[in-house]
């Protein structure tokens, strides 16, 4: 019979030392698709048509149409960087699109002066360095939930970060929140919140939970958590980057910056 | 129906010819509704599989719009049951004589004013709905305690509810709940392009992203009469199974969570990961999507370095597989849990690893070929014991099944193209399938006169193993329930949709 410890032992450490040393820790993997306003020409719409969520759409826009892009209803899905005849949108690695304020993952050509970091700052008088989170499936396609379940494999190894999941809402500071919220979860989605102890912070977990993503809307679905809760935390991306998801959760303790502001990543 | 051959029935007719084709050894796969003319007819289809490498059959009849009725087919098809309570509560179709008349897909005090899948409903009007009280079957006797587990579960989990009947340890009856996740997926296909549905089918069931995407595609391409390259078939094959390797890694880790085997969870989990990261250098995408497309892939892939990786992952798996089949206090856990017989697993409609555990040996790679699977041999694993440790044999030996066809496919792919032209997309309709990492997957797409989608049916894998898990939950007890799960390997979201 093996002797897991020993096997253990063997098999040595596999944990990342993101976000220590290294850059994000997943080559080849696309994030978001970037945009250089200054290539798009003629309105063509060819990215417009192949936006299965909407999150491109054109605007008027001191009488001109003019494309207006909302990271937070992007799923990803490349198909506009292969409509674009101008290379107006490219496929890029960009992945950390953790937000405190919804409207960051909109587009705009000047950015805003920076958001005010007072609210953010009560949470380190909180919670120090350690966070007790309660995940809720608010009608996910598992794509998060999957992603979810590898922080806690051995090479993201949330524990390390001093970030734990929960099984009870008593002892939880953070709603995790995944999926557009069906009609079936707004009661439970509710009765978790309720049940969490002030403070307590809300984070939406995906286009799903931000905006309702590819399947918001219709009979079933809503538009994402903040038709219900507050929100705290936004993360787009579908499903986000394992290493995004840990970006959002230190974003919330304070214990790493917003890399987007105005739909603009900080390179 | 591209895909199948196609019988029209008149809906007395239905019954016998269901009965004639089990019979004859078919077995019924599903059943749908949906609207060819809005406000005049609705038609039910039921869709069957005969022996090895024969075409499906497709039954289809159509009834008036006004008070659409069907003679149920659950008492002698049981699991058709689901399919019929599905259609009755999205596609306003009454089945008469059905043998469990509850809310299945639409909880109760759920009230849309018509049939949420009739094309006259507003795609983005939510329906009215107040919480109302669960209808469930009464279970009564002295000392039987009742305890409702869910939707929100312990851990990161997908949200369901189960209600256990218990005494002691001893689970009486569990009943579960599902559908919180219900999103009316099928809903926000129509009226899409079918070069856009794709996006969709992709997010049905997150972590079997390419098993539906491909479904999806190869019914596009059936309802087209399209013949996707050479190239694309291989490279689909390779996807497939990659699908499958991250998917049976995981299920190892979370096995191993339930039968607190913590460095067995550990390291199945870390493979996992390794296989995930390989799919994302491989595609962009971790879970394998934004690559297919109906005529073949979006672009090619560069294969090169994929057997370099997976030869180095491969002694590791071969090594954990290994040791966990030499783990007595692991293997106390499933020999002999969560018990499903043939015949109940065939009745009540098993599909994927789950059926094979159970004696059933079919897999539609090899039963009805796609992508390259017909240029390719292959093993279907086989056991007889249907218990938990059955069903994770075979699962181990689909991993090494899956390492062997990739190198085989990665070192036979032809050169070339790949991807087609889709054309005709005008008013076709067509049957695609695929083996998924758990089970059967079909889907059925028709496109109106516009070339766009008028309604996609998708038949995931996991809406017929939760139908048939709990079955084999009752009269076992508490400790195992956790294990006997882990062990159907079943996701939420497919179920719901
Ligand atoms: S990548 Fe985002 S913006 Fe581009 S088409 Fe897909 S969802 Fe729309
Ligand atoms: S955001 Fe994407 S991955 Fe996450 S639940 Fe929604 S569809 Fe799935």
């Amino acid at each position: 019979m093996p002797v897991w410890t020993l096997y253990g032992i063997r098999r040595g450490i596999a944990t990342t030392s993101w976000p220590g040393k290294d850059g994000p820790t997943q080559p080849g993997v696309l994030g978001l698709p970037r945009y250089h306003a200054d290539r798009c020409r003629d309105n063509c719409r060819g990215c417009v048509d192949v936006c299965l969520p909407g999150a491109l759409s054109f605007e008027s826009c001191e009488a001109e149409e003019r494309l207006a892009l909302d990271y937070g209803k992007c799923i990803g899905c490349q198909l506009c960087t292969e409509a674009c005849p101008n290379d107006a949108l490219t496929k890029s690695n960009d992945w950390a699109f953790g937000v405190r304020n919804r409207d960051d993952l909109i587009w705009t050509e000047a950015l805003q002066s920076p958001p005010a970091e007072e609210v953010t700052r009560k949470i380190q008088k909180y919670f120090g360095r350690s966070l007790h989170v309660r995940h809720v499936d608010a009608g996910s396609c598992n794509g998060c939930e999957s992603e979810l379940q590898a922080l806690n494999n051995p090479y993201y190894n949330l524990h390390r970060l001093g970030i734990f999941f929960t099984p009870s809402p008593r002892f939880a500071d953070l709603l995790l929140v995944t999926g557009p919220v069906t009609y079936a979860m707004q009661g439970p989605l509710r009765e978790t919140y309720n049940a969490m102890p002030e403070p307590r912070w809300v984070m939406a977990m995906g286009t799903c939970a931000v905006s309702g993503g590819a399947s918001g809307g219709g009979y079933s679905c809503g538009h994402g958590v903040e038709e219900f809760l507050p929100v705290d935390i936004y993360v787009p991306g579908c499903p986000p980057n394992p290493a995004a998801m840990i970006h959002a959760l230190l974003l919330l303790l304070n214990r790493a910056s917003q890399h987007v502001q105005g739909g603009q990543v900080a390179h | 129906m591209k895909g199948a051959i196609e019988r029209v029935l008149r809906p007395e007719e239905i019954p016998q010819a269901c009965f004639d084709l089990m019979k004859a050894g078919a077995r019924l796969q599903m059943a749908y509704a949906w609207f060819p003319a809005p406000g005049q007819s609705v038609e039910v289809a039921y869709l069957a599989a005969t022996a090895s490498h024969e075409p499906f059959l497709f039954l289809r009849c159509s009834l008036p719009a006004d008070s659409p009725h069907l003679q149920s087919l659950a008492p002698q098809v049981p699991l058709l049951g689901w399919y019929e309570r599905e259609i009755q509560e999205l596609c306003g179709v009454t089945f008469d004589g059905h043998p469990e008349p509850r809310p299945l897909v639409l909880h109760e005090g759920a009230h849309p004013t018509m049939p949420p899948l009739d094309p006259r409903y507003q795609p983005d009007e939510m329906m009215p709905f107040t919480s109302g009280p669960w209808d469930r079957p009464p279970v009564e006797g002295d000392d039987v305690q009742t305890l409702p587990f869910g939707p929100v579960r312990a851990d990161v989990l997908e949200s369901a509810q189960i209600f256990f009947y218990y005494i002691g340890e001893a689970i009486l009856h569990c009943h579960p709940r599902l559908f919180f996740k219900h999103r009316g997926m099928e809903k926000r296909f129509e009226g899409t392009l079918p070069s856009l549905g794709v996006v969709l089918a992709e997010r049905i069931s997150g972590v079997d992203s390419i098993a539906h995407s491909l479904a999806y595609c190869q019914a596009i391409e059936a309802a087209c009469a399209c013949e996707i390259p050479e190239r694309a078939r291989y490279l689909r094959t390779v996807l497939a199974e990659l699908e499958r390797l991250y998917n049976h890694l995981h299920y190892f880790g979370h096995l191993c969570h339930t039968t607190t085997l913590k460095v067995g969870e550990a390291q199945g989990k870390l493979l996992a990961e390794q296989s995930k990261q390989i799919n994302g250098m491989l595609t962009g995408s971790r879970f394998l999507r934004g690559i297919l497309k109906p005529g073949g892939l979006r672009r090619d892939l560069d294969l090169s370095t994929l057997p370099e990786k997976l030869k180095r992952l491969q002694p590791e798996i071969t090594t954990y597989l290994k040791s966990l089949e030499e783990t007595n206090s692991h293997l106390d856990r499933l020999i002999t849990t969560g018990h499903l017989p043939l015949q109940m697993a065939y009745d009540q409609g098993a599909t994927g690893p789950v059926k094979r555990a159970s004696g059933i040996q079919r897999d539609l790679r090899c039963d009805h070929p796609y992508a390259a699977y017909d240029r390719l041999t292959m093993n279907i694993p086989v056991r007889t014991e249907g218990d938990a440790h059955a069903r994770v044999q075979i699962r181990m030996e689909e991993i090494h099944e899956s390492l062997s066809l990739i190198a085989r496919a990665v070192k036979d792919v032809p050169e070339g193209p790949v991807s087609s032209e889709i054309s005709n997309v005008s008013g076709g309709e067509g049957l695609g399938w695929c083996e998924g990492a758990r089970g059967s997957t079909y889907y059925c797409v028709h496109l109106d006169n516009a070339g766009r989608l008028a309604r996609v049916k998708i038949k995931s894998p996991s809406f017929s193993n939760w139908r048939v898990f709990p079955l084999t939950v009752h009269d076992t007890n508490m400790m195992d329930y956790a294990i006997n799960e882990a062990s159907f390997g079943l996701t939420m979201a497919g179920c719901d949709r």
